[in-house]
Parts: structure tokens; C-alpha cells; sequence
């Protein structure tokens, strides 16, 4: 794992006395709000609905042991007890007091974490596949490319005021579980026809009032050019991006007005003049890095009691079929910890489950954490034979729900149970569904089926690339939710289709039961999932499902 | 479109330490219970409250105007954005509600 030099440690300080010296001068009156909200955010703290938040950046969503039990007690001495991990790899502390914020920084900065870059106009934490080092799909690790990116981004004196915020995500394999298409800039690793490893660099992705699927500016970048291009791609942004119009501030607004030839025209330029300016110290710094990533020393050692208690254990064994990923080590499995169990708030941990998966970590998992995008804990490096006790340490903590990539294992953003933006409550939707589908028993039968929730149109529960999708709206003060279908995330990804007039809160649950019995009824086999069977038959039998009331006027 | 009525309203914030929900009271103190908000008829008299929430900087953050409706106990909320300002998140028994009855929050968030 990548560790802290010394100049890292001495900037991260730097910053938490600064810090603290601006909340003692906002607290004792000499500062104003005005003042101050653009230095609490640039340190990753908001003000929600009932107290502060601390937005604190898992960058790549790495975490060892150490940091995990940290992020624990700092929710048990400054917050209540638990976190909320987010679909961009954070996790945010709902109830921090604001003269304990520098403490818990400093905190922080002790396990080599901080909090800035976390909001505002800047480049925010750089996501990558939560499966990085580990998943058998892969090319190479991304998280050390992700890692050059972070370095230098972070306080990178030409990007701290850009038009908007700007999110780049990485992936290491063709099969894209970072969201590549949905970010500012994504990157997906590839090989040429030579078979070298780089990037196809994707642009102009965004969810948010205007969804957009991202564009592909460069089939293949080779790895060498990777710096010099994306700068080029944020200095072209940060002087033709709108900044008379917050709406129309994102590069994807940027590329759709000058249209995405004349904008990769104009990074082309300023790459070529750029590149002659890298001469080579950040692929130095990239090898350097990658030392810091070698994979662990994988065992060699028999399945020990894996098939037998498969075998024997039905709980167990429906845990193995929903929540392990294939590894790229003979022998081991990547193992999903579902935060979802039904009724539960997604992506919450409380302290004692944080501390159960770092030990469950440092004593199965080669000491790593993953935190996914959506808001699972992985445990990437497990040997199958660990497997049997690991689920059963896990059951001890309520973290054993067999349900990763089922149909209560859904994102929801904070909603209006926190959220100052929000429209519309997400959190008791998602309780509401995942209880309802574990009472009829179906969600197994139902199979891959992905729903995502956002309690307002910024859209960051990405209902837009959910199968079904949600979004909580306000309709003269009472709740009200929009059904989208046919979304995804993926390398084959889409924007969702909005099916119809929206549906008060107590009608939601039932109006996605009845979407799921259609697809039931429609699917041309058990092997057929939702989306595949949506993309077979379009929305007009779903609509039709959501809406009888409106076939039966129809035919009349 | 004329000018639409003025409904009637309550000013609130919240606290620059904790952050918390608060309303300003006729006798120009935050208090933490909307019950014991200042109900303002008049959209002057409810213009000019605000002025001086907005003047409080170093004790609250972030005042504005809410709609409010009368009840036997004071003003209450109308929208559900505030109801949730005024009780506490729905998924946690956290924040107000948690003050209010500080025993039922254990058992509510430590699930089996
Ligand atoms: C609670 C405080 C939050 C605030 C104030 C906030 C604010 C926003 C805003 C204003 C946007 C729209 C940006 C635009 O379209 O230009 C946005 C987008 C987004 N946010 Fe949040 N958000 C919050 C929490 C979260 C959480 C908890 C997550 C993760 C679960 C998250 C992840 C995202 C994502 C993925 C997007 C959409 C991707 C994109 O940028 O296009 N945000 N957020
Ligand atoms: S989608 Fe809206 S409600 Fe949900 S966290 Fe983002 S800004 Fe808040």
C-alpha cells in the first residue's frame, strides 16, 4: 500500500493547523460564515439538515486495517457511533461538532487520510475499481495510475478554482465497475494491437439535471502520455468551461456546446505543448509507486472445508453464490460484505462492524479493504479456505446478507433525512424495498437487478444508471418518486428512461413490485436478467405494469 | 401571476457549533424547539426578523424563512423538509427526537 512520504505528512499537517486556526477564528466571531464556508469546504466540511458533515476521501477506496479502526473510533468519540460510506468512495460523519472537526482531521492525518479536495470546484477523490489487484478481469492494478493522479491533483495551483467539481475514476479491466462513462473524465486500461497496456480515455460523462453518457476522446493513450493529457484535458476545461451558468458549468457541458472535435482538437495542441514539459520525472514517480502496490505474497494451500461446508451449510452456500468475485490467485476469492442488510440504511457501518471487518482483514485478507461505489466493503484477498469461518465471523456483526447485486443491495444517496439539497427522503425507500423482497422470498429468484435511489435531481444515488432507477422529487411539499428504466453503469452503459408520472411514497414500493413480476412473467428464461429482458422488449410492457389503470382507459 | 398570500412563517437556522436545528423566539433567543418559535402573520414583520437572525452570524448559520402553520402548542411545521428539521433523521432515532426520549436509542440502531 502506498504510504505517506515525508512531504505528503508535512502538507496534510500544514493544512489541519490552518484548519484549526479558522474554525478558533470563525467560533470567536472574527471570521463570518461568508468567510469561512469556503474554507470549511475545501477541508470537506458541510452543513446538513441537522448538524455538520465531514466528507473524508478514501482515495481509490483503499483502507488497511489500521485506517478502518481509526475511521471506528472516530465515529464513536466524535460522531454516534457509526459512518456512511458513499458512492464515491468516502465516508461521511453525519453529526460532527465543529470545534471537534480540526481534532478528528488530525486524527485522520495520523492513519494518512484527510478530507481535502472533498468538495468544491476542484479535482475530487479519484475512484478506481473496487476490485483493483485482485479481480482475474484485470490488465494491471489501476490504483498506483490513480495514485499519479491524486499526487497531482492535490492542491494543484492551476486546477483550484475550475468551472465546477471534477471526478475521474479508473478502471484496470475491459468489464468497467467504476463508472468510467459517468465521470468527468474516465479511464479505462486496454491493450493496442501490440499489446501494451493504456488508456481509452473517456470525457464529458456527468448524472446530475443533465445526464450524459461519457465520449471517447482517445481510443488509446499510452501510459507514458498519461499526465501531460489529462492536464491538458483540465486547462482546456478550466478556460473554455461556463462559468456564468452553474448549470451548464461541467465538462460535459463543455463538450456538447463546442462539440467534442473542436474540443479534442484544442487538447491536442495543448498536449503536444505540454508533454515536452513532463520530461519523465512522473514516470519515475509512477515506478515508485507501483513498488508500493506489489501484490501480497498469495499462499498456495487446498480448499481445506470450502465444498464440503458448501456443501452442508445453505446459508453459506447462497453467501458464496451472491457475494464472491473471482479472483486472479489460484486458490482465493474476492469476498463483498454486503452493507445492505434488508432494513438497514445503505452503506452505513457502525464502529463494531468496522472493527470486525478490520480484524477480519488483517487476519484473512492480507490486510486491505475496499470500499465500493456501491457502498460495500470488499475484503479483496481472501483463501477460500478462510471462507467458512470468516461468513460466520461476519454473521456474529449482521454483515452476512447474501444479497451483492441483488435487489436490495441498492445505492441510496442521504436523501432528506440529512441532505440540505434534497427533495425527497431515499434512505426509508430502500429499508422499505429490501424488507419487502425479503419477506416474499423472490430476491434470489430474481437475480441481478440493480436499484438506485436519489432524493434529488444532483442525482448522487446515480438513479440514472440504476435498472430501475428513483428519483425523489417534491411535488407542493409532499414526497413524490420518478421511476427511470433500463439504466447501467457498466461498459455497456446507458442513461435510464424516465417511464411516467411519478408516485406518492406509499405507492412506490408496490409500483416496483410490479415492474419486478412482469419482468417475471416476461423473461424469456431464469438466465435472462432484468435489463437484458428490458433491452429485449423496450419499456412498453413495463410501463405498462407500472401504469394498469391507464392500458384498462385505453382499451375502454 | 398576482402576489400570491402571505402564509405564515417561522425563522430559523442553524447553530454554528453543533450545527443543530434552531428558531428564533419572540424574545430574540435560538431556541431548539419550534413550539416556542416567534409565529410571524405579517411578511414585514417576518422580512424584518430575518434582517436580525441574519445579523446573529456568531451564533447561528444560515437563517431563512419556513413556512409555518398554528396549533394549539405552538407553531408547527408544514413542509416535510422542516418536520424532518424538527424531529431528526427517519432511519436513526438521532438528533432531536434522540434528545427528546435519549433511552429508545440503543436498542433502535444496534440491529441483530
Ligand atoms: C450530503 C451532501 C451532498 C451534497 C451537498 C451533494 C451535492 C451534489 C451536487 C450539487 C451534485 C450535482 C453536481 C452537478 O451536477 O454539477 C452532486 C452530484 C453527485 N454527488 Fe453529491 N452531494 C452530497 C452527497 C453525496 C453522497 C453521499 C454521494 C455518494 C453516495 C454523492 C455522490 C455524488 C455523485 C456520484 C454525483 C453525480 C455524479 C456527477 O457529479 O455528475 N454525493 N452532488
Ligand atoms: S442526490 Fe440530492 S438529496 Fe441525494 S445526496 Fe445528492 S444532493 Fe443530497
Amino acid at each position: 500500500m502506498y504510504q505517506y512520504s515525508e512531504f505528503d505528512d508535512a502538507f496534510v499537517r500544514e493544512r489541519v493547523a490552518q484548519f484549526r486556526a479558522q474554525v478558533e477564528r470563525r467560533i470567536d466571531g472574527s471570521l463570518t460564515e461568508d468567510e469561512f464556508k469556503p474554507l470549511r469546504l475545501m477541508n470537506g466540511l458541510y452543513l446538513q439538515l441537522h448538524a455538520y458533515m465531514l466528507r473524508v476521501a478514501i482515495p481509490y477506496g483503499t483502507l488497511n486495517s489500521v485506517q478502518m479502526r481509526q475511521l471506528a473510533m472516530i465515529a464513536e468519540r466524535w460522531d454516534k457511533g457509526y459512518g456512511h460510506f458513499t458512492t464515491r468512495q468516502n465516508i461521511q460523519f453525519n453529526w460532527p461538532r465543529l470545534a471537534d472537526t480540526p481534532d478528528i482531521l488530525d486524527a485522520l492525518a495520523d492513519v494518512e487520510m484527510h478530507a481535502i479536495q472533498t468538495s468544491g470546484n476542484t479535482i475530487r477523490n479519484v475512484t478506481a475499481d473496487h476490485f483493483a489487484g485482485a479481480a482475474a478481469d484485470e490488465i494491471a492494478d489501476p490504483r498506483p495510475v490513480a495514485e499519479l493522479i491524486r499526487q497531482w491533483s492535490t492542491d494543484h495551483p492551476e486546477f483550484q478554482f475550475l468551472p465546477r467539481k471534477f471526478k475521474i475514476a479508473v478502471t484496470g479491466s475491459p468489464n468497467d465497475r467504476a463508472v468510467t462513462r459517468a465521470h468527468d473524465i474516465g479511464l479505462r486500461m486496454i491493450r493496442n494491437e501490440a499489446g501494451e497496456a493504456g488508456f481509452e480515455v473517456i470525457v464529458g460523462g456527468g448524472l446530475g439535471r443533465t445526464p450524459m453518457i461519457g465520449k471517447v476522446i482517445r481510443e488509446f493513450l499510452p501510459r507514458a502520455d498519461l499526465l501531460p493529457y489529462l492536464e491538458a484535458i483540465v486547462s482546456v476545461y478550466n478556460a473554455l468551461g461556463r462559468r456564468d451558468n452553474k448549470y451548464k458549468a461541467r465538462i460535459k457541458i463543455t463538450v456538447a456546446e463546442n462539440g467534442l472535435d473542436e474540443f479534442r482538437a484544442r487538447v491536442d495542441t495543448r498536449f503536444r505543448h505540454l508533454r515536452s514539459h513532463f520530461r519523465g520525472a512522473d514516470q519515475a514517480m509512477l515506478e515508485r509507486i507501483e513498488r508500493a502496490f506489489a501484490p501480497p505474497a498469495f499462499r498456495s494451500a487446498p480448499l481445506g472445508r470450502y465444498e464440503t461446508v458448501r456443501e452442508t451449510d445453505p446459508a453459506f452456500r447462497s453467501w458464496t453464490d451472491a457475494n464472491l468475485a473471482p479472483h486472479r490467485a489460484e486458490g482465493y476469492a474476492i469476498v463483498t460484505v454486503s452493507l445492505k442488510a434488508h432494513g438497514a440504511t445503505p452503506g452505513d457501518a457502525t464502529s463494531g462492524q468496522m472493527r470486525a471487518l478490520a480484524d477480519l482483514a488483517e487476519r484473512f485478507g492480507h490486510d486491505e479493504l475496499r470500499i465500493s461505489h456501491e457502498q460495500n466493503v470488499i475484503l479483496p484477498h481472501v483463501h477460500r479456505s478462510d471462507l467458512p469461518e470468516v461468513h460466520s465471523i461476519l454473521g456474529e456483526h449482521g454483515l452476512a446478507t447474501a444479497n451483492v447485486g441483488l435487489i436490495s443491495d441498492i445505492i441510496a444517496c442521504p436523501g432528506m433525512d440529512y441532505c440540505a439539497l434534497a427533495t425527497a427522503r431515499s434512505i426509508p425507500i430502500a429499508q422499505e424495498i429490501a424488507r419487502r423482497f425479503d419477506a416474499l422470498k423472490l430476491e434470489h429468484g430474481i437475480g441481478e437487478l440493480k436499484i438506485k435511489i436519489s432524493g434529488c435531481i444532483n442525482a448522487c444515488g446515480h438513479h440514472h444508471v440504476g435498472h430501475i432507477g428513483i428519483l425523489g422529487l417534491d411535488r407542493a411539499g409532499v414526497e413524490n418518486y420518478q421511476v427511470t428504466l433500463g439504466g447501467d453503469g457498466t461498459e455497456t452503459a446507458a442513461i435510464g428512461e424516465r417511464a411516467g408520472p411519478g408516485f406518492p411514497a406509499e405507492e412506490i414500493v408496490p409500483a416496483v413490485e410490479r415492474l419486478v413480476h412482469a419482468y417475471l412473467d416476461l423473461r424469456s428464461g431464469r438466465r435472462e436478467t432484468f435489463l437484458q429482458t428490458y433491452r429485449r422488449l423496450g419499456i412498453g410492457p413495463f410501463k405498462a405494469a407500472l401504469y394498469p389503470e391507464r392500458v384498462d382507459a385505453n382499451a375502454a | 401571476m398576482s402576489r400570491h398570500r402571505h402564509s405564515p412563517k417561522v425563522v430559523t437556522a442553524n447553530s454554528l457549533l453543533e450545527g443543530d436545528t434552531v428558531w428564533l423566539t419572540a424574545d430574540d433567543r435560538w431556541t431548539r424547539n419550534i413550539s416556542e418559535a416567534e409565529f410571524l402573520e405579517d411578511e414585514a414583520v417576518a422580512e424584518d426578523r430575518l434582517l436580525f437572525a441574519i445579523s446573529q452570524h456568531d451564533i447561528v448559520v444560515g437563517a431563512y424563512l419556513a413556512d409555518a402553520a398554528s396549533s394549539g402548542n405552538g407553531p408547527v411545521p408544514v413542509h416535510v423538509r422542516e418536520t424532518l428539521r424538527t424531529k431528526g433523521p427517519s432511519n436513526y432515532f438521532h438528533g432531536k427526537q434522540q434528545r427528546e426520549q435519549p433511552l429508545a436509542l440503543a436498542s433502535h440502531f444496534e440491529r441483530a
